[in-house]
C-alpha cells in the first residue's frame, strides 16, 4: 500500500453522517489498492496479522457478514463469529455485557449489526476498540454506501454532478440514508422514488427530491439504486400487494429506457426478483449488482485497514 | 412550637402576595402573614434572604413504582425526591403492580406513605381494572379509600365508549379523569417523534397526530359528558390549539405539560441518549414554542413533573429497548425557572402552576400560605446557580437527560406540615 500518512480521525465507523468528504475519499483510494490486491494470485496481505475482528450480528446476514470475514482474513487478521439472535439476548445477557466480553476476549474490531438503531454508537461509547457499523436499523448501513459510491466512481470516474435515483422502502432502508449521506456529500444529485407510505418524515430536509413517480424519479439518470422490498411491508399495511408494487415501482426493461444510456443499476441484495427488479434488468448489460458484492470485499478492507491504523 | 420566616420575598398567588413578609409557622400550621420585619416572636427563625417563600408545589403527576416496582423508585425514596425539588404533595399514578384499581392498594400507598414518607402522597386510582381499557373500576371505593383522580396513565383508553362511562361516572365524586393521549396505532414501535430527527437517526416515530386525535376525542366526550378532564403531558402544538379552543367554547378540560416538553426538542436525540426517551416523545421546536404559548395565555394550567423513574440497568440499553421515562422531581422548578428568565411567565404564574392550580383541580386544601393552611412551604433561592447531577439525586431514578445543565434556582428548605427539611 502506498497510503503513507493515513489519518482517519475516529476510532470507528459508525455512520457516513460523522464522516467528511476527504475520509470518504481517503476510504475509496485505499479500497483500490485492496481491489487490485484482490485480483492477484495470492490475495493475503499481512498488515493486520495478530489483529483480531470479532462479527457480532444480532440479525441475519450471508453477504455482509461472509464479506467482512473474508476482508478480515485478507487482511491477515483472526475472525470469530458471534451469531445471536435478538430473543436470546432479551431474555439474557444484555447487550453491554456482550460487547464487554467479547472485548475482554481481546478482540480489536467489533463489527456489529443489529436491528435497533444507534446500537453501533452505544457500544462505541463503553468499548475502547474499533466498532464497525455493519447496518443498525434504519438508520445506517456505511459500507454499502461506501461500496455503492467505489463501484459508482469505477464506472463514471466521478461522483459529483451525477444524478441518482434510490428506488424503494426509503423509509426502512439503513442503505438508502447512507447512499443519500455520501451521495450529497460529494455532490451528487439524489432523488428518491417510493409510494408515500414508505417515504420518510422531512426526507427532503437531506437534500434530496422526492418522487412518487418512478417514471418521473428516473428520468435522464445516471445511476439507479432498487432497494430491497422487506416482504413484510405487505401485511404490515404499507402496500396492497407486491404485485401492484412492482405494477407500479418495479424496474423494468420498459423504464430503464428512461434512465441516461448508459445508466448502471445496482441492488445491495438480496434481490427479490419480480417484486423491486425484473430479471430482465438483474441479469442485463447495464447491472453491475455483482461487481458490487465484489467491491464491497475491497472497501471492507480497506475500512479495516485505517481503522486498524488508529492508535488506541 | 413557633417558628417564623423572615426577610424571604413571599409569594402566594392564592392571596395575590408579592413582596416582603414574614410567615409565621405554629405546629403543622400557618399562624399568619405578616409584613415584612412585623413578626411577632417565635421560638425560633428562619432567615430566608435572597429567597423566594412560596407554597410547597404540587406534583399532579408522579410515578412513585411502589407497590411493584421496587428498584426504580420506593414511596420513602420518590417523596424524598419530591421534597428536595419543593413539592410537598404528589399524586402518584395507578401503573404499579398491582394496578392501584382496588381499595386495598390505595390503602397500601396512603399506608405507606403515612409510615415512610417525607411529604403528602394522593394516589390516582386506575380507570379500567388492570389498567386494560376494559370495565371501570370502583370509583366509590377508590375515591373513600383516597384516590383524588382516575387515570390509565400510561396507557391510552382506547374504547371511547369505555371513557365516556368513566368521564359520566366520574360525575357522581365530582374528580378530574387525567387522560394520557395516544393512539396506540399510529404511536405503534415508535421510539421518538416523527419528523426529520426520527429519519436521521433511523428510529420509528410517533407523529403528533398520534397525540391529537385522542386530545380531540377526549374533548369531544367531556363536551358530551360535562365533567372534568385533565389532559397529561401535553406535548405538541395541535394538542394545545385544541384545548385552547375548547376551553374557549366553556368545556371543562385542563392540561399540563411537563418541564422536559418546553425546555428540550428532538434534536436533542442525536446522542441516542435514551434518557432522552420519554412517552409522549420530545418534540420539535415549534411544539415547543406551542407549549410555551400555551402556558402564558393559560391553556395549560399546570406544570407536572411526569417523574418517571427507572433503574440504571433498564435505560442501559438499545434505545429501542429502552423503557421511556424521565425522572423529573429534582429539576422541576429549576426548568420552569427558566420560562421566567426568558419572560414566557412569570414568577407568580409559574408558581401557581406548580402548586395553587394543581391542588384546585384535586380540590385538596394546599397550594396555599393562607392563614390556617398546612404548613408546606418552599423556600428556594432563584438566582443560586447548580450542575444538575443525577449522582445526587434522591431519587433513585438518575434518568434525566439534564445531567450537566447548568441551571439557577436551589431549593434551599422545604417545610412540609411544619417539619424543616434543609437541603445543603
Amino acid at each position: 500500500m502506498d497510503n503513507k500518512n493515513i489519518t482517519f480521525k475516529s476510532k470507528d465507523l459508525l455512520g457516513i453522517k460523522d464522516l467528511s468528504q476527504e475520509e470518504i475519499s481517503l476510504i475509496l483510494d485505499t479500497a483500490s489498492g485492496f481491489k487490485d490486491v484482490l485480483e492477484r494470485d495470492i490475495k493475503k496481505v499481512p498488515p493486520l496479522r495478530g489483529k483480531t475482528v470479532a462479527n457480532l450480528f444480532f440479525e441475519p446476514s450471508t453477504r455482509t457478514r461472509t464479506s467482512f470475514e473474508l476482508a478480515a482474513k485478507r487482511l491477515s487478521a483472526d475472525v470469530v463469529n458471534f451469531s445471536v439472535p435478538t430473543s436470546s439476548v432479551v431474555k439474557g445477557e444484555t447487550l453491554k455485557d456482550t460487547a464487554l466480553t467479547i472485548q475482554a476476549l481481546g478482540a480489536d474490531f467489533v463489527v456489529i449489526r443489529h436491528s435497533s438503531s444507534g446500537v453501533p454508537h452505544m457500544l462505541s461509547k463503553i468499548l475502547d476498540i474499533s466498532i464497525i457499523n455493519a447496518g443498525d436499523g434504519a438508520n445506517e448501513h456505511p459500507t454499502q454506501a461506501l461500496l455503492d459510491l467505489f463501484t459508482i466512481r469505477s464506472h463514471k470516474k466521478k461522483i459529483e454532478g451525477l444524478s441518482v435515483a434510490i428506488i424503494g422502502d426509503i423509509a426502512h432502508s439503513r442503505v438508502a440514508l447512507s447512499n443519500i449521506y455520501a451521495l450529497t456529500r460529494l455532490g451528487a444529485e439524489v432523488r428518491v422514488v417510493c409510494p408515500p407510505t414508505l417515504m420518510p418524515a422531512g426526507i427532503g430536509e437531506l437534500g434530496v427530491k422526492t418522487f412518487g413517480s418512478i417514471e418521473e424519479g428516473i428520468k435522464d439518470t445516471d445511476v439507479i439504486m432498487t432497494l430491497r422490498l422487506q416482504l413484510e411491508r405487505q401485511s404490515k399495511g404499507f402496500l396492497p400487494s407486491l404485485e401492484e408494487y412492482f405494477t407500479l415501482y418495479g424496474l423494468t426493461a420498459g423504464r430503464l429506457k428512461l434512465a441516461k444510456k448508459d445508466a448502471m443499476v445496482m441492488h445491495p441484495g438480496p434481490m427479490n426478483r419480480g417484486v423491486e427488479i425484473s430479471s430482465e434488468v438483474a441479469d442485463g448489460p447495464q447491472s453491475v449488482i455483482l461487481e458490487q458484492v465484489t467491491n464491497g470485499l475491497a472497501v471492507r478492507m480497506a475500512v479495516l485497514y485505517l481503522l486498524g491504523g488508529v492508535k488506541k | 412550637m413557633r417558628t417564623l420566616i423572615i426577610n424571604g420575598r413571599v409569594i402566594d398567588p392564592s392571596q395575590e402576595i408579592d413582596g416582603q413578609r414574614d410567615i409565621l409557622i405554629e405546629g403543622a400550621h400557618i399562624q399568619g402573614i405578616y409584613p415584612g420585619g412585623k413578626g411577632p416572636k417565635a421560638d425560633n427563625t428562619i432567615d430566608a434572604s435572597g429567597c423566594i417563600v412560596i407554597p410547597g408545589l404540587v406534583d399532579l403527576h408522579t410515578h412513585l413504582r411502589e407497590p411493584g416496582f421496587e428498584h426504580k423508585e420506593t414511596i420513602a425514596t420518590g417523596t424524598m425526591a419530591a421534597l428536595k425539588g419543593g413539592f410537598t404533595s404528589v399524586c402518584c399514578m395507578p401503573n404499579t403492580d398491582p394496578v392501584n384499581d382496588t381499595e386495598a392498594v390505595t390503602e397500601y400507598i396512603i399506608e405507606k406513605a403515612f409510615k415512610e414518607g417525607a411529604c403528602a402522597v394522593y394516589p390516582v386510582g386506575s380507570i379500567t381494572k388492570g389498567q386494560k381499557g376494559e370495565s371501570l373500576t370502583e370509583f366509590g371505593a377508590l375515591r373513600k379509600s383516597g384516590c383524588i383522580a382516575f387515570s390509565d396513565d400510561g396507557k391510552p383508553v382506547t374504547d371511547s365508549l369505555i371513557m365516556r362511562r368513566a368521564l359520566e361516572y366520574s360525575k357522581i365524586f365530582d374528580v378530574p379523569v387525567i387522560s394520557h393521549c395516544e393512539d396506540p396505532q399510529l404511536s405503534r414501535g415508535g421510539a421518538m417523534n416523527e419528523g426529520v430527527m426520527s429519519t436521521t437517526l433511523g428510529l420509528r416515530g410517533i407523529p403528533n397526530a398520534a397525540e391529537e386525535i385522542m386530545v380531540a376525542r377526549d374533548i369531544f366526550l367531556c363536551e358530551l359528558t360535562w365533567s372534568r378532564l385533565h389532559i397529561a403531558h401535553v406535548s405538541t402544538a395541535g394538542s394545545v390549539r385544541l384545548i385552547r379552543e375548547a376551553k374557549a367554547n366553556g368545556i371543562n378540560v385542563t392540561a399540563e405539560t411537563c418541564p422536559h416538553y418546553f425546555s428540550l426538542n428532538d434534536h436533542a436525540l442525536e446522542s441516542y441518549n435514551t434518557n432522552l426517551k420519554v412517552n409522549p416523545p420530545i418534540r420539535t421546536e415549534k411544539d415547543v414554542e406551542a407549549i410555551k404559548q400555551g402556558l402564558k395565555d393559560g391553556t395549560i394550567d399546570v406544570i407536572a413533573t411526569d417523574h418517571a423513574p427507572h433503574h440504571a440497568d433498564e435505560k442501559n440499553r438499545e434505545f429501542d429497548a429502552a423503557p421511556p421515562g424521565i425522572s423529573g422531581l429534582e429539576t422541576a422548578f429549576a426548568l420552569g425557572l427558566q420560562l421566567v428568565d426568558q419572560g414566557v411567565i412569570d414568577l407568580k404564574q409559574l408558581i401557581a402552576k406548580m402548586s395553587l392550580t394543581p391542588s384546585k383541580i384535586i380540590k385538596i386544601k394546599k397550594g396555599t400560605l393562607n392563614a390556617g393552611a398546612d404548613a408546606d412551604i418552599a423556600i428556594i433561592d432563584p438566582e443560586k446557580k447548580f450542575t444538575v447531577d443525577p449522582a445526587r439525586f434522591s431519587s433513585k431514578g438518575k434518568n434525566t437527560p439534564f445531567k450537566g445543565w447548568q441551571l439557577k434556582g436551589t431549593v434551599e428548605k422545604t417545610v412540609f406540615m411544619g417539619k424543616i427539611s434543609e437541603w445543603a
